[in-house]
């Protein structure tokens, strides 16, 4: 992002590193091999380019791993014909790929303008406040929680939309954060 | 009906009857709700009858710029020895839109049935579904649906034992608001980052692997099938005010009011019967001030000015508007309007594909004054400077993501300017300050 005083701030704060985001070449095991070879080559048959299969197969990669290490990327381009640089220009083009381990749940807030007057600031306050996460984009100490803002989540009707991995919640409300995160305990 | 609301009265529920009921979603149910008939009469008929019909109908584009659909599908030429594409737009993320989501969630089996009509109606083989990638659960449901159609002989090789080949797939995206233009989502199917591309070339022309491509929007698919079902005649029969404006459409409704949710009603409704009665009106105790009827990128309306509009293309432009995506969000008085536009110009901000000088430097210059304003630092020459941006983002850009983002800032500057020059001369905001202004 080129302005970081807009960008640098709320929810695009820059992720915790944790210490084992540098995984070796050496210790990384091939994503695309057995039943996640096979999904891959069936997703091919669906495109008349092989890049065209690039967003479905970092998909693969982080169902599998969590997030896209650098190693992963080399494997895709390497699936798809394409260079690791390639791969990379698009992973970070789009947000929801992670390049870095996030928390054991990962927490996404939308806070734009039509969640923003139905109280979603108070949503994302009561977020870090009882996960322990401290700021936007960290993971709390335990590995159990990052908290994110989101730009609309496309359920603005049902205010505040949260999504915790991949699971969607509505109507979430400042009160009910407590409850909620005890149920994923 | 008014999803996640009991139907209203003075709703006309042609594509939204079957939301919230979760049994309508197999294609056995809807196969016994007349499901796939559609799809039937379409291949029995040519690609021109149906172009024909659809154009008759006076159907238009859902997505946002309305474009009459039958026009749209006529640029394409079936027989030319091109693979032809079909790209349904379901990367619904215009905030304050969550229409495509419902459709997706509760009839799944109807865009199935929308896009393999479309692709046999533009000589297409493949349609790809395009679903952004925050969509969960509509991904899976159309995934399901797609899984279900294929087993049961209604799209693939033989369509409907037909001998034509109808390929549907779903495409999940990984977050990024610029790929619902379409450019940029024909270059996020191909494997690229989502830049929106010079036209023209025009889709049609050279559109996903550059060959001819039409895209188009979940809902104009879906009423597509119900169009051929109905006959033209029908469609272009739900009009209560310019016949430029046919059939219904789907209103989500967000923000400071009663009852927010999906809404379906006839192309020239009332918008001031529609937010008061249907929608229940604002909370108790609080009146509207604001409203934007057409998702993020349309100008905001002030109260007075909504509530003398007719709900239709034409209607909303009337009102200094536009219909747009039909995203109504709502304000109510209690809002602070350089905090809500301040946060709009961060949303474009963060969403610009950074490619165009104007708008990578002129979101986030746009955004960086609001919050000065909304934060007690503005300047006296702080709106010129405001609208000076504005006009320079423009018309000037490859897409109208920037054009989308000096909308609200200039629209919010003319019709509450009180309210940026009380808390620039006050240096905090005061509703009451600001009123009176």
């Amino acid at each position: 992002m080129s302005h970081p005083t807009v960008h640098g701030s709320g929810g695009m704060a820059a992720p915790d590193h944790a210490s084992h985001s540098h995984e070796s070449a050496e210790d990384y095991r091939p994503v695309f091999v057995g039943p996640r070879r096979a999904e891959l080559d069936e997703l091919l048959t669906h495109y008349p380019t092989k890049m065209a299969a690039l967003l479905p197969a970092l998909w693969i990669v982080q169902n599998e791993r969590g997030w896209v290490s650098e190693n992963a990327m080399a494997e895709v381009a390497q699936a798809l014909e394409l260079t690791p640089a390639y791969v990379k220009g698009v992973v970070t083009f789009y947000t929801m790929y992670h390049q870095h381990p996030v928390g054991k749940y990962f927490i996404q807030v939308c806070t734009t303008s039509p969640c923003g007057v139905c109280g979603a600031e108070d949503v994302v306050n009561a977020l870090l406040k009882h996960t322990k996460c401290g700021d936007l984009g960290l993971t709390s100490t335990d590995g159990r929680f990052t908290v994110i803002e989101v730009e609309c989540l496309g359920a603005c009707g049902f205010a505040t939309p949260i999504m915790v991995n991949d699971e969607f919640i509505e109507s979430v409300t400042a009160d009910g954060v407590p409850d909620l995160l005890a149920r994923l305990k | 009906m008014g999803y996640p609301h009991k139907p209203h009265p003075r709703e006309t529920t042609v594509l939204s009857q079957d939301f919230g009921d979760a049994d309508a979603r197999s294609l056995d149910s809807y196969r016994r709700q007349g499901g796939y008939r559609a799809l039937e009469i379409a291949l029995g008929m040519t690609p021109a009858q149906i172009v024909d019909i659809v154009k008759e109908s006076g159907l238009r584009g859902r997505g946002g710029a309305g474009f009459p659909t039958g026009m749209k599908w006529s640029f394409m030429k079936p027989g030319d020895g091109k693979p032809h594409y079909l790209c349904c737009n379901a990367d619904e993320s215009e905030p304050g839109t969550f229409k495509d989501r419902e459709i997706m969630r509760w009839t799944p089996h109807a865009l199935v049935e929308g896009c393999a009509i479309g692709a046999y109606g533009i000589g297409a083989e493949t349609a790809y579904i395009y679903i952004r990638g925050e969509f969960t659960e509509p991904i899976a449901r159309m995934e399901q649906a797609v899984r279900e159609a294929y087993a049961a002989g209604i799209i693939g090789a033989n369509a409907m034992g037909t001998g034509k080949r109808i390929d549907v797939h779903i495409h999940r995206g990984a977050g990024a608001y610029i790929c619902g233009e379409e450019t940029a989502l024909m270059n996020s199917l191909e494997g690229r980052r989502g830049n929106p591309r010079i036209k023209p070339p025009f889709p049609a022309v050279s559109g996903l692997f550059g060959q001819p491509t039409t895209i188009n929007n979940v809902e104009t698919l879906v009423a597509v099938n119900h169009i051929l079902v109905n006959g033209a005649a029908w469609y272009k029969g739900m009009c209560l005010s310019n016949p430029k404006s046919t059939g219904t459409k789907l209103y989500s409704v967000c923000g400071n009011v009663q009852r927010p949710g999906n809404y379906e009603v006839v192309m020239g409704f009332p918008f001031k019967e529609f937010l008061y009665d249907l929608c229940g009106g604002p909370q108790a105790g609080r009146r509207f001030k604001a409203i934007i009827p057409g998702g993020a990128s349309v100008p905001i309306q002030t109260l007075e000015e909504a509530e003398a509009t007719l709900m239709d293309y034409e209607g909303f432009v009337a009102g200094g508007t536009m219909l747009g995506s039909g995203g109504v969000i709502v304000f109510d008085d209690q809002q602070n309007m350089v905090k809500q536009i301040a946060r709009l110009a961060r949303f474009f901000a963060h969403e610009s594909c950074s490619q165009c000088t104007q708008c990578r430097e002129g979101t986030a210059w746009t955004t960086k004054i609001l919050e000065r304003i909304r934060d007690g630092d503005g300047t006296s020459e702080d709106l010129d400077t405001l609208l000076e941006i504005a006009e320079n983002m423009t018309g000037k850009t490859i897409c109208v993501l920037s054009d989308s983002c000096a909308v609200p800032v200039v629209s919010g500057i003319k019709k509450f300017r009180n309210e940026f020059e009380a808390l620039i001369k006050h240096r905090r905001y005061h509703p009451v300050t600001a009123a009176v202004a």
